[in-house]
C-alpha cells in the first residue's frame, strides 16, 4: 500500500483484495517502529493486538466470519487512538505519570464504536498531560516533534495524533478538543481535524479534562476521511448524559455518498480574528479560491472574542480541578511510597503524579471556585460564555459559516513558550470561542509559511458539520496543500 | 430561668431503588465489600454519571406527600472534598436548586395536640462509601458498595421544641416514607439517618441561640436521647456563664453522651458548582401528574377513615395506620364495609397476629397467613361455624401449614356442632350424669349453668355453640 494512503484508499484496497488488513497494518507498524522513536507520537503500540484485529478483519472481509457480521468500509483499516480514550486491556495514560500503569476495565464508547466498525487500533498516541497544553511538551512520555520541522512543536494536546497522521504512521487518529486540541495540532501538522458539536461524540471513557468543553473528533488526511471517521465515532450514548440524541441522514450516509456537497455559502469573516498582528494576510489566497468556487464573503463581528481566553481558562480550570480530584492514590493510579498519613498519601501522590501545567490548572481552578471568588471568577466566566455563544448565534443569522485562521501563526519552536504560560494560552485565541459555544469547527491546510503548514478554521452552527466537511472537501478538490508531505 | 430548646432535623432517606442514583450497580444491602461497586461508583477515569429516573420519581412523590413545591428545574452540583471513601473527590448533590421546595409535616404529640413542622427543602444526592477502621491493624479498609446509593436529604425548619417532638417527627417521617414505598425504613441498615441541629434560648426570646449539630443518628430512641443530652449540655454551659461553640458532634450511644467531631475552624469550603456531566433536571408536568396519581392514601387520612367509617377506636386506628404493611394487611383482611368485620379484623391483626409475628420475629411481609385466609376465618366466626376457641386453633393451623380455610375446618373437625339432635343427646347425657347439680339449677342457682356449659364444651372438644348449649339446658328445666 503506498504510504500516506487515505482511509478511503485503504478501504478500497481491502475491498478489492489488493491488500489484506494484516499487510496494511504491518506496514504501518513497521513505519512506527522505524520513524516514531524520533517523532515520539505514540505512547503505546501493541503490535500483537493490532495484527490479531487485522486478521479478524480479513476473515470478516472474506465473508468467513459468523452470520450478521458484515464488513463495513472501515473493516480492517488501521487507526490510532489518542491516549485519553480508555481501551480495555491496553494501558491508558492520558500522558500522565499518574496513569502510567493504568489499564481500564472498559473501552471508551468511541473505541467500542470504531472497533465495531472494524477499525484496527495501531496504538495510543502521545498527548499533553490530561489534554492540558498547546504544544505537546507537557507529556510525561516526552515531547512530540513536528514532522515538518523537528525543532518545532506539533501543537497540542492531540499532538501525537496529528504528528502520526502527518508523518504517515497512521492514516487517521482520534483526538479530543477542549479549547483547540484537535484543530491547532491539525493546523501545525498540515492535516484536517474536526471538532464536532458538543454532544455529537460520546465522552464516556474519554478521560475528562473539562467536561462541558471536551469533545472527541477525527484527525485525518482530508475532509472526506474526517467525515467517514466521524460517522463511525458519532451517535447518541445513553452512558453520557450530555450526548445529543439525534440522527442526521448525511452523517449516516457518509460512507456511501461521501461528505455532502455544499451550495454557494455566505461566509463570515470575524474582524476581531484578523485584528491580530500577523494574521491579516493569512487567508488571502483561500478567500480567492473559495470565491472562485462561488462562495461569498462578508465581514462580521464577534465582539466578545477578547474575553474568550480568560473565560475559557477559568471554566476549564474549575472543571479540571474537580475532575482530577479522583487521582488521589487510593484506588488506582500513582501512589507515593510509604505514606505516613492520609494527608501525606494525598499530597505526595498528587505532587509526584501530576506535572507542572496540570498543577497550575488545578490551583487556578480551585481558586476560581472558592468561597469569596466564585462570583468574581466562575460565575462571571459563565456569563461571558453566554455572551460569546450569543455572538455566534447573532452572526449565524446572516451567514452560513465563519472562516478564520486556526492559529495566530505556524508551529513555534519547542521550548519557546514554556516559560510564559499566558503566551502559550494565547495560542488558543481562535479556537477557544467555538469550544465555549459548543459549536463545530474544522481546521484544514490552506498554505505554507517558511515551510510550515498553515491552517484555516471554518465554524458552523450546532450540528452543521456537513457544511464544514463539505466546504473543506470542495476546497481540497481545487488545492493540494493537504497532499503535501513533510520531507518532500 | 426558663429555657426553650429549638431543634431542626436533617433526615437522610435512602431511596428504595433497585440500582444506584448514577450507575447501574445494585443497591442490595449486605453484599461482600466492593462487590457492588461498578466503574462509575469507583470513579474510574472517563466514566460518567447517568441519573436514575426512579430516584427522581420517588423524590417527587415525597414532595407531593408533604405538600411541597416541586421544582421543575433543578440542578446537580458537585460538593468537593477529599476522603478515601469518596471516590471522585466530590459528592453529587443539589445545592442551590433542590428538587423539592418548601413543604410541611403535621405531627401528633402525646398530649393529643399537633404541631406543624416546616420542611425547608429536600434534595437528591449520592451516598459515600464506608471506611472500615477496625478490621486491618494500622490500615483502613474501604467498602464502596454504598457509594452512589440514592439519598433524599430532608431538611426541616427549626420548628421542634423538645427531644420528644423531634423523635415523633423522625418516627412520622419514617411512617411516611414507608407509606410512599420510597424507603425500606430499616434503621439497623441505616436506611434513615438524621443530623440534629440543637440550640436553646430563654423563653420569650426571639433570636436563636448558637447551635450545635449532632451527626448520624439512626434510631428513634437515640434521637431523643442525643437531643436531650445536648439540650442539657447547652443549658449547663449557659447557666454557668459559658458560651456555646458552633460545632459538629457525634452521639455515643453506649455512654449516652455527645462529643466533639470537628469544630468550626475546620469547616470546609466545598466549592459547590453545577456538575457539567449532568444536564439540569427538567420535570415535565406530565411526570409530576403521573406521580401525583400514584400517591397512596396517607397515614393521617387512613387513621381518620378507620375511626369515622370503620368505627375503630382511636387506639386501634393508630396502631393499624402507623405502618403501611399493617394497614394494607388489615384492609385486605377486613375487605368489607361492615363494622363487625372491621372490628374483628382489627382485633385479630392487633392481637393474635401481632403476637405470633412478634414471637417468631417476623415482619408483616413475612406473615404466613394471607389476608384472604384471615378474612375467610373471620367470616366463619361471624356465621357461627367457628367459635372463638376453634378460631384460635384454626389460626394456629394456618400459621403452620398451607390450605383453604374451609378445608382445614373440615379436616381438623373445627366446625361448631350444627346438628342439634346430636348436641341434645350430649346435653341430656350430661344432665343425667349430674342430677345433683341439675337440681340446684332447677332450684334457681344460675351459676351452675356455667358448669353444664363447660361440661358440654369439654365433651364436644369446644365445637358446641355455647349459646345453643345454654338454650338446650334451659329447655330441659
Amino acid at each position: 500500500m503506498p504510504p500516506f494512503s487515505t482511509l478511503r484508499e485503504i478501504s478500497s484496497a481491502l475491498a478489492s483484495g489488493d491488500y489484506s488488513s494484516v499487510e496494511v497494518t504491518q506496514e504501518h507498524l513497521d513505519l512506527i517502529a522505524t520513524l516514531d522513536p524520533d517523532t515520539n507520537s505514540f505512547i503505546t503500540v501493541d503490535a500483537d493486538a493490532a495484527i490479531a484485529q487485522a486478521s479478524a478483519a480479513d476473515v470478516k472481509r472474506a465473508g468467513r466470519s459468523k452470520a450478521g457480521a458484515d464488513a463495513g468500509p472501515l473493516t480492517g483499516v488501521p487507526i490510532a487512538h489518542k491516549d485519553i480514550f480508555c481501551t480495555l486491556g491496553t494501558r491508558t495514560t492520558a500522558g500522565s505519570k499518574m496513569l502510567a500503569d493504568f489499564v481500564a476495565p472498559y473501552n471508551a464508547t468511541v473505541v467500542d464504536k470504531l472497533s465495531a466498525a472494524g477499525c484496527v487500533t495501531l496504538g495510543k498516541t502521545n498527548m499533553d498531560e490530561f489534554a492540558m497544553g498547546s504544544s505537546n511538551e507537557n507529556s510525561y512520555f516526552g515531547a512530540v516533534k513536528n514532522p515538518w520541522d523537528r525543532k518545532t512543536v506539533p501543537g497540542g494536546s492531540s499532538g501525537g495524533s496529528a504528528a502520526a497522521v502527518a508523518s504517515g504512521l497512521t492514516p487517521a487518529a482520534t483526538g479530543t478538543d477542549t479549547g483547540g486540541s484537535i484543530r491547532q495540532p491539525a493546523a501545525f501538522c498540515g492535516i484536517t481535524g474536526l471538532k464536532p458539536t458538543y454532544g455529537r461524540v460520546s465522552r464516556y471513557g474519554m478521560i475528562a479534562f473539562a467536561s462541558s468543553l471536551d469533545q472527541g473528533g477525527p484527525l485525518c488526511r482530508d475532509a472526506n476521511d474526517a467525515g467517514l471517521l466521524l460517522s463511525a465515532m458519532a451517535g447518541f450514548d445513553p452512558r453520557d448524559s450530555t450526548s445529543a440524541n439525534r440522527s442526521d441522514d448525511w452523517l449516516d450516509n457518509v460512507a456511501e455518498l461521501g461528505v455532502p456537497e455544499v451550495a454557494p455559502l455566505k461566509i463570515g469573516l470575524p474582524q476581531e480574528y484578523f485584528a491580530k498582528a500577523g494574521t491579516a494576510s493569512f487567508l488571502d489566497s483561500i478567500k480567492r479560491e473559495l470565491e472562485q468556487l462561488g462562495h461569498t464573503f462578508v465581514d462580521v463581528s464577534l465582539p466578545h472574542t477578547d474575553s474568550a481566553i480568560p473565560c475559557y481558562y477559568v471554566i476549564a480550570g474549575a472543571e479540571a480541578s474537580t475532575n482530577l480530584s479522583r487521582y488521589d492514590g487510593v484506588r488506582f493510579g500513582h501512589r507515593c511510597d510509604d505514606p505516613t498519613s492520609l494527608e501525606d498519601l494525598y499530597e505526595r501522590s498528587r505532587t509526584e503524579g501530576f506535572g507542572a501545567e496540570v498543577k497550575r490548572r488545578i490551583l487556578t481552578g480551585t481558586y476560581a471556585l472558592s468561597v469569596g471568588y466564585y462570583d468574581a471568577y466562575y460565575l462571571k466566566a459563565q456569563k461571558i460564555r453566554r455572551l460569546i455563544a450569543r455572538d455566534f448565534d447573532n452572526t449565524f443569522a446572516s451567514v452560513d459559516v465563519l472562516l478564520t485562521p486556526t492559529t495566530p501563526g505556524t508551529a513555534f519552536q519547542r521550548g519557546a513558550l514554556t516559560q510564559d504560560p499566558v503566551a502559550m494560552y494565547q495560542q488558543d485565541l481562535f479556537t477557544v470561542p467555538t469550544s465555549l459555544a459548543g459549536l463545530p469547527a474544522i481546521s484544514f491546510p490552506c498554505g505554507f509559511k517558511d515551510g510550515l503548514p498553515l491552517g484555516a478554521q471554518a465554524i458552523a452552527p450546532a450540528f452543521r458539520e456537513d457544511l464544514l466537511l463539505g466546504l473543506a472537501a470542495q476546497y481540497q478538490t481545487v488545492t493540494d496543500f493537504h497532499l503535501q508531505r513533510p520531507g518532500d | 430561668m426558663a429555657w426553650e430548646a429549638v431543634i431542626g432535623l436533617e433526615i437522610h432517606v435512602q431511596l428504595a431503588t433497585q440500582s444506584k442514583i448514577f450507575s447501574g450497580a445494585s443497591t442490595r444491602f449486605g453484599a461482600e465489600p466492593n462487590a457492588q461497586a461498578c466503574a462509575v461508583d469507583l470513579g474510574l477515569p472517563g466514566v460518567l454519571p447517568v441519573l436514575n429516573e426512579a430516584a427522581v420519581a420517588m423524590a417527587i412523590k415525597f414532595g407531593l406527600a408533604i405538600g411541597a413545591e416541586i421544582n421543575q428545574h433543578s440542578i446537580f452540583d458537585r460538593k468537593n472534598y477529599f476522603y478515601p471513601d469518596l471516590p471522585k473527590g466530590y459528592q453529587i448533590s443539589q445545592f442551590e436548586t433542590p428538587i423539592v421546595g418548601k413543604g410541611e409535616l403535621t405531627i401528633a404529640l402525646e398530649d393529643g395536640s399537633t404541631r406543624t413542622v416546616g420542611i425547608t427543602r429536600a434534595h437528591l444526592e449520592e451516598d459515600a462509601g464506608k471506611s472500615v477502621h477496625d478490621l486491618f491493624p494500622g490500615q483502613t479498609g474501604i467498602d464502596l458498595n454504598r457509594t452512589g446509593t440514592p439519598l433524599l436529604e430532608v431538611v426541616s425548619e427549626p420548628d421542634m421544641r423538645s427531644a420528644q417532638e423531634a423523635s415523633v417527627y423522625f418516627k412520622q417521617m419514617h411512617t411516611l416514607v414507608r407509606y410512599l414505598k420510597i424507603c425500606d425504613g430499616n434503621l439497623a441498615e441505616a436506611n434513615m439517618r438524621c443530623d440534629a441541629n440543637v440550640s436553646v434560648r430563654q423563653v420569650g426570646q426571639s433570636e436563636l441561640g448558637e447551635r450545635t449539630e449532632v451527626k448520624n443518628i439512626n434510631s428513634f430512641r437515640f434521637v431523643e436521647r442525643a437531643i436531650e443530652y445536648e439540650i442539657e449540655r447547652h443549658i449547663g454551659i449557659l447557666e454557668s456563664g459559658g458560651t456555646i461553640e458552633r460545632e459538629t458532634r457525634q452521639y455515643d450511644a453506649e455512654r449516652d453522651e455527645t462529643r466533639t467531631m470537628r469544630g468550626k475552624e475546620l469547616s470546609a469550603d466545598y466549592r459547590y458548582f453545577p456538575d457539567p456531566d449532568l444536564l439540569p433536571l427538567q420535570l415535565s408536568d406530565e411526570l409530576v401528574a403521573r406521580v401525583r396519581a400514584s400517591l397512596p392514601e396517607l397515614p393521617d387520612s387512613r387513621r381518620r377513615r378507620y375511626i369515622e367509617e370503620l368505627g375503630l377506636s382511636d387506639y386501634d386506628a393508630d396502631l393499624l395506620s402507623s405502618d403501611i404493611d399493617v394497614a394494607e394487611y388489615f384492609e385486605a383482611t377486613a375487605n368489607a364495609s361492615d363494622a363487625l368485620s372491621a372490628k374483628l379484623a382489627a382485633n385479630w391483626v392487633i392481637g393474635e397476629l401481632a403476637a405470633h409475628l412478634n414471637r417468631d420475629d417476623l415482619a408483616m411481609t413475612d406473615n404466613p397467613i394471607t389476608p384472604n385466609q384471615l378474612g375467610q376465618m373471620i367470616e366463619r366466626l361471624k356465621d357461627g361455624t367457628l367459635s372463638s376457641k376453634t378460631a384460635k386453633s384454626l389460626f394456629e393451623a394456618l400459621w403452620k401449614q398451607q390450605g383453604e380455610v374451609d378445608d382445614l375446618i373440615e379436616s381438623l373437625g373445627l366446625a361448631q356442632m350444627s346438628d342439634s339432635s346430636e348436641l341434645e343427646a350430649i346435653v341430656q347425657k350430661i344432665v343425667a350424669d349430674n342430677p345433683d347439680q341439675f337440681e340446684q339449677l332447677r332450684g334457681g342457682k344460675d351459676k351452675v349453668l356455667g358448669f353444664f356449659v363447660g361440661q358440654v364444651m369439654k365433651a364436644t372438644q369446644g365445637k358446641a355453640n355455647p349459646g345453643q348449649v345454654n338454650e338446650l339446658i334451659r329447655k330441659l328445666l
